[in-house]
C-alpha cells in the first residue's frame, strides 16, 4: 500500500496547492511518493524531498515534459503504477483536472474530484452544484484515484530529507503539441493562495482597477473578479473567482459590489472571514458576509483604503 | 467531418439546489431542468463550425431517462442534426458517460467531439479527460478558442494563471469554457419544429458497456452555515470589525 501523489510546479517550485495535497495524502496513512515531471526537475525534486510527510521523491527529466501535457503525464504515471501504488492524489489545478481522469478511465476505475474532506480510503466529502450541497462518497475501487481542494488542507511544511530517485520518462506522445503559455505578470500574490482576497463585480466598470487595486496594495491581497466582471471585459478570465473560475479560501475576502450569485459563492464562501461592500441590502452576499456595509463601494473602498494607511 | 457534442440535462443554473430532509440525494422533484450550460457553449462552437464550412454534420448526444429529449430538443432547435437519446433510467458516472460515449464514436466516426468542460451538478469535470483517454484521441480542456484548419484543432485554453494554446491532431476531444463564445437564443418557431424532428433512441444497454456508477453516495448534505455577520454603518465601524475579527495584521 502506498501512495503516489503528481507534483504541479512552475519549474522552480512545488506550487503551494502540492504542498497542501501532501497534507491530504498524509490521510491514508501509507508512504507518500511525489511524482516530479519536467525538463529539468532537480530544484523542485529537491524541494520536494525536503517536504514533511514525503517518503519518497521520483523525478522524470525530458526535454519533452518542459510543458507537462495530460497524455504524457498519465503515461508516466502508468507506468509507475506497475510499482504497485493503490492510491494516485493530486491537486485540483489545470494538469491534475486533466491528468487524473485519463488515469483513472485507463486503470478503469471511478474517481473523486476536488475532495474536501477524506474521511478514510474510499470515502470522501466533495461539494456538488457549486457547493450548495456536499456529497459523501464511497468507492471500493482497488486503486483510489483523487484530486483535492487545495484550500480544505494546510500546506506541508519542510522538514525533512527523502530520497530522490530518477527514471526515465516515456517517449513523447504526437497527438497534442505545446505551443505557448500566456501568463499575466502580476507582482499580486496569486489568487488561489493569496491570504486576503479584494474581489469586484460588474458596477465597478471602467474604474475595476483604478478602486480595488490600491486596496489590494494596502493589504498585500490578490484581486478577484465575478464572472459578469471578467464577461464585460473589467478584469482578466483568469481573477475570476466561483464555481467555473477559481475557488479561493483566504483569510479575507472582501467582496466589492458584488451580488453573490450562486456560482460566486461556491468559489468564496470558505473563506475565514468575509467582508460585504453594497448598496442592495437583499443582496444575497450578505447571507454569507461576516461583516457587511450597505454603502456605495465607490465611497466604501477609497475611505477603507485611506483608513488602514 | 462530423462533430459529435456530448450533453446533459442538469438543474437549472439559476434555481437553489434543496438537500433531501433526509440526506439520501438532493431534491430535483419539479424543479426546472436546462442543458448544462457549458454544453450549450459546445452545441454553439460546433453551429460556428458548421457555418464555417470546415464541419459537415453535428450530432448531439445525451445519457439519461425519456425526459431528456428535453435538452436534445434544445440542441436541434439551436440547429444540430441529428440527435440520439442514450435511454437509461440508470445515472451513469463520468467512467460510465465516457464508456458510452466511446462506443458511440465506433458508430458515429466524428472528426472532433465537443463537451462542456464541467457539469454544474456533479462538478465533477472528468468525462471529457476519460473519453479521450479511452478513445486514445488528443484532449483540450477549458477551451476559449477553436482554430482548425488542416488536418489540426489549433486550441486557446484556459489554465492557471493564463492561457495555454496547444496543437491537437485530428480526431480529438475538445471541453468548452464558458468563454468560447455566447451561445445563440433559441427562436419560438425553431423550437416548434424541433419538436417534429426525430429522436433516435438507443437503449444505453444495448451498447454492451458496464456504465453503472463505480462510487456510492452515501450521504448528501446541506453546507455548514456561516454565523450571522454584523452590519456595520461606517468604514471606522468596519476598520474596528476587521481588527476585532483579527482579520487585519
Amino acid at each position: 500500500m502506498s501512495t503516489l501523489l503528481l507534483a504541479d510546479h512552475d519549474g522552480h517550485q512545488l506550487k503551494k496547492a502540492t504542498l497542501q495535497a501532501i497534507t491530504a495524502a498524509q490521510a491514508f496513512n501509507t508512504p507518500v511518493d511525489v511524482l516530479v515531471l519536467g525538463s529539468d526537475t532537480a530544484a523542485v525534486a529537491a524541494q520536494a524531498a525536503s517536504i514533511a510527510g514525503v517518503a519518497r521523491v521520483i523525478a522524470v527529466s525530458a526535454p519533452h515534459l518542459a510543458h507537462v501535457l495530460p497524455e504524457d503525464a498519465t503515461a508516466i504515471i502508468l507506468d509507475q503504477l506497475n510499482a504497485g501504488y493503490t492510491t494516485v492524489i493530486t491537486a485540483h489545478t489545470t494538469l491534475g483536472k486533466d491528468t487524473l481522469p485519463r488515469v483513472a478511465a485507463l486503470r478503469d476505475v471511478g474517481m473523486a474530484s476536488d475532495v474536501i474532506r477524506i474521511h478514510a480510503r474510499g470515502q470522501y466529502e466533495r461539494p456538488i452544484y457549486a457547493g450548495n450541497a456536499i456529497a459523501t462518497i464511497h468507492s471500493d475501487e482497488a486503486l483510489q484515484v483523487l484530486t483535492i481542494r487545495a484550500t480544505s488542507y494546510a500546506a506541508a511544511a519542510a522538514g525533512n530529507s527523502a530520497e530522490i530517485i530518477s527514471r526515465s520518462a516515456p517517449a513523447a506522445q504526437t497527438g497534442s503539441l505545446w505551443l505557448a503559455d500566456d501568463h499575466k505578470i502580476s507582482d499580486r500574490p496569486e489568487l488561489a493562495t493569496a491570504p486576503v482576497v479584494v474581489s469586484g463585480g460588474r458596477c465597478l466598470g471602467e474604474r475595476f482597477d483604478e478602486v480595488l487595486a490600491p486596496l489590494a496594495a494596502k493589504l498585500g491581497a490578490a484581486l478577484g473578479a465575478t464572472r459578469a466582471a471578467v464577461d464585460a471585459g473589467l478584469a482578466p478570465n483568469e481573477i475570476q473567482v466561483g464555481q467555473t473560475g477559481t475557488i479561493v479560501a483566504p483569510e479575507l475576502y472582501i467582496a466589492a459590489g458584488i451580488s453573490g450569485a450562486a456560482q460566486h459563492l461556491g468559489g468564496m464562501k470558505d473563506s475565514k472571514v468575509i467582508v460585504a461592500i453594497n448598496t442592495d441590502p437583499d443582496a444575497p452576499i450578505f447571507k454569507v458576509a461576516d461583516i457587511g456595509i450597505v454603502a456605495d463601494l465607490f465611497d466604501v473602498v477609497p475611505e477603507l483604503t485611506r483608513q488602514l494607511g | 467531418m462530423k462533430a459529435l457534442v456530448a450533453i446533459k440535462r442538469v438543474l437549472d443554473y439559476s434555481i437553489q439546489v434543496r438537500v433531501k430532509p433526509d440526506q439520501t440525494d438532493v431534491d430535483l422533484a419539479g424543479s426546472k431542468m436546462s442543458i448544462n450550460p457549458f454544453d450549450e457553449v459546445a452545441i454553439e462552437e460546433a453551429l460556428r463550425l458548421k457555418e464555417a464550412g470546415i464541419v459537415s454534420e453535428i450530432v448531439t448526444v445525451t445519457i439519461g431517462a425519456s425526459v431528456a429529449q428535453d435538452v436534445l430538443r434544445h440542441a436541434l432547435a439551436m440547429g444540430v442534426d441529428r440527435v440520439t437519446l442514450l435511454e437509461t433510467d440508470t445515472a451513469p458516472d463520468s467512467l460510465g458517460v465516457a464508456k458510452l460515449l466511446a462506443a458511440l464514436v465506433k458508430d458515429e466516426q466524428p472528426g472532433l467531439i465537443l463537451l462542456g468542460k464541467q457539469a454544474i451538478d456533479d462538478d465533477a469535470a472528468q468525462a471529457g479527460a476519460m473519453l479521450s483517454a479511452l478513445l486514445g484521441w488528443p484532449q483540450a480542456s477549458a477551451a476559449s478558442k477553436i482554430v482548425i484548419a488542416d488536418g489540426k484543432a489549433l486550441v486557446t485554453r484556459e489554465i492557471d494563471g493564463g492561457t495555454q494554446t496547444v496543437q491537437l491532431t485530428l480526431p480529438a476531444v475538445i471541453t468548452a469554457d464558458l468563454r468560447l463564445n455566447d451561445p445563440r437564443f433559441v427562436k419560438l418557431p425553431n423550437l416548434m419544429m424541433a419538436k417534429k424532428k426525430p429522436i433516435n433512441t438507443v437503449a444505453a444497454d444495448s451498447l454492451g458497456v458496464p456504465f453503472a456508477a463505480r462510487q456510492q453516495q452515501v450521504r448528501v448534505s446541506e453546507p455548514a452555515q456561516r454565523p450571522a455577520g454584523v452590519l456595520v454603518k461606517s468604514v471606522a465601524e468596519l476598520v474596528a470589525a476587521l481588527k476585532a475579527k483579527g482579520a487585519l495584521q
